[in-house]
């Protein structure tokens, strides 16, 4: 379980995590959301000690991470920079953060056999593509068998069969219990791994919820319609809550309405339906809507303040 | 990686931190990566060669210098050309022990390992002064007595190992370059960045020393003789001139420069974000 309160960070006049309050639940996997720039990394970085707060406070597991005695056996992390000497080999990478908990040498060849790495395990990690230092960066963050694992961007450069086995992992872990908190930018991604989503825009919290909630809430679900005799449908439909857009390809976009209600009414009046969709935003347009105006680095627009 | 459901294999114990392993974990660092290790070689074979080499050269000139030439030439001298050789791949070395962790990002790795930090300075120091001992104890022997062999033919620059402050200085030797190599690592642990760590020490020892010529006399000689390399060589030196501090002494502020290094270094890795 991680908890912080009003964390917050800046660095010189910048403010990078800004009263940030959250906590993240074991046996679930949540999903720290966020545009770039929007402080997920230096959150993380907070978590693990290696930045201070400027203000507030974050635990693990019921106390600050470098008050525990096995720090790795709390948390396993993987960080979205390099953090591996690029003239050392993976096994040697492993083995001296083995050494520092007492861990043996056949638990580092069982973290390079997880991982798939044993055919460059004796390699200089300085060679390693992307996706193979993803690996690495796993490997060592489970190399401790924390309670909590802190993984910042872990299917980047990683192959498709290679996220396929980071999902699994992640639900794995969460299904033993432990606790899963990983940070994406792609909220595709999340929705296939994750339970619970903590988002963030430019350090502040934006929502704490379940990732159903979220679309739900995010942008009222819509109906598609097409019909050769929209105008009449339209007027049939119009009430109060009731709101239309246009669609795609001449289609009508009801919202405030359920498919089977726009059905009903279609029938009762007599209009012929040529389709009748029920339109989910997608996890991707929720997070578009939400983030909009906390995108950092945004192309157009004024950035406005919106407090959470 | 397998399409069936990964698990983690479980670990029978959780492991605790503690000093042993983190010297253990620092000493696994320090031998593999293979930059070190030529570093280290080379050390090895110039402080060792070097003496013998220069030894050859004044024996076989020995005969064409005259008395003063002659009067000039101090066996420990030769003996210890090495030293100096040594102090820089040492220092180096020491700078980069830290500052390669921070432009790779492994700190990272290493503070989230160890997060009360200090341990891996401590860890980082001790396994490093243990190295540069083991190394430099036998380079120094080596070249004493290899040189000593070569002037077998030579009476004034035959010394017994067993006169006075001659062991001393044989051993000073190899603590002096220790010492050095300890010195870099701390500003290496402040400065954090390869290129400004051996540049600060490139500048404590090679430039400052002869800028204090172009002060007046009086004040070069006052303050000259408490700079760190200054100090620091009067440890293997058989005795001290005017203006010199005694070998203790120039122990003892040499070691004051180091222990000030070191608590900066402290200080600032417990307070500043990794």
């Amino acid at each position: 379980m991680i908890e912080a309160r009003e964390l917050t960070k800046h660095y010189g006049e910048k403010c990078a995590v800004d009263g940030l309050s959250f906590t993240v639940q074991p046996g679930i996997v949540t999903g720290f959301l966020g545009p770039n720039g929007s402080g997920k990394s230096t959150t993380m970085r907070l978590i693990l000690g290696l930045d201070a707060p400027t203000k507030g406070d974050v635990t693990v597991n019921g106390r600050h991470y470098r008050d525990h005695p096995a720090p790795l056996n709390e948390v396993g992390a993987l960080l979205e920079a390099r953090s591996v000497h690029t003239g050392r080999s993976a096994y040697n990478h492993l083995l001296a953060l083995a050494r520092t908990h007492g861990y043996p040498k056949r638990r580092v060849l069982e973290m390079i056999d997880l991982v798939g790495l044993h055919d460059v395990a004796r390699k200089r990690a300085g060679k390693f593509s992307l996706g193979m230092g993803q690996r690495l960066g796993i490997a060592a963050a489970l190399l401790g068998d924390p309670k909590t694992v802190l993984l910042d961007e872990p299917v980047n450069g990683l192959d498709p069969e290679g996220i396929h086995w980071v999902r699994n992992l992640l639900k794995g872990l969460a299904e033993e219990g432990k606790t899963v908190f990983v940070s994406s930018h792609l909220m595709t991604e999340m929705a296939l791994t994750a339970d619970h989503l903590i988002v963030i825009g430019r350090g502040k919290l934006i929502a704490d919820t379940s990732v159903d909630e979220f679309v739900a809430s995010a942008s009222g679900k819509a109906v598609l319609v097409r019909s050769p005799d929209l105008t009449r449908l339209r007027e049939e439909l119009a009430g109060p809550g009731v709101s239309f857009a246009d669609g795609e390809r001449g289609a009508l976009e009801v919202h405030g309405l359920t498919a089977e209600q726009v059905g009903d009414v279609a029938a009762a009046a007599g209009i012929a339906l040529h389709e009748l969709t029920p339109h989910q935003a997608s996890l991707e347009e929720a997070f578009m809507d939400l983030t909009r105006d906390e995108v950092e680095f945004g192309a157009t627009s004024p950035v406005e303040e919106v407090v959470a | 990686m397998s399409a069936v459901m990964p698990t983690v294999p479980k670990l029978e114990k959780p492991g605790r931190v503690t000093f042993p392993g983190v010297l253990r974990s620092e000493w696994t660092k320090f031998r593999s990566v293979r930059s070190t290790l030529w570093c280290v070689g080379i050390t090895v074979v110039l402080s060792i060669l070097i003496p013998i080499l220069v030894a050859i050269i004044n024996r076989t000139h020995w005969s064409q210098m005259n008395p003063s030439e002659q009067a000039n030439r101090h066996p420990l001298d030769i003996a210890f050309v090495g030293i100096f050789i040594a102090q820089l791949v040492i220092a180096v070395l020491g700078v980069l022990l830290i500052s390669a962790e921070y432009s790779t990002g492994s700190i990272r790795s290493t503070m989230t390992a160890v997060p009360k930090r200090l341990p891996v300075l401590w860890a980082k120091l001790l396994d490093y002064a243990l190295f540069t001992m083991a190394l430099m104890v036998p380079a120094v022997l080596i070249s004493f007595f290899s040189t000593q062999a070569i002037f077998d033919t030579i009476p004034q620059l035959q010394v017994s190992f067993s006169a006075p402050g001659v062991a001393r200085c044989v051993l000073m030797g190899a603590v002096y370059v220790t010492m050095v190599g300890i010195f870099a690592l701390a500003l290496g642990a402040i400065v954090r960045n390869t290129a400004g760590g051996i540049a600060t020490f490139a500048g404590i020892f090679f430039v400052i020393p002869p800028l204090m010529n172009l002060l007046p006399t009086n004040w070069n000689n006052a303050i000259s003789q408490y700079l760190p390399p200054n100090a620091g060589t009067q440890m293997f030196s058989l005795d001290h001139a005017a203006h010199t501090l005694t070998p203790l002494a120039g122990g003892v502020v040499f070691a004051g420069y180091c222990a000030v290094a070191i608590t900066i270094a402290a200080v600032l890795l417990r307070r500043r974000d990794v």
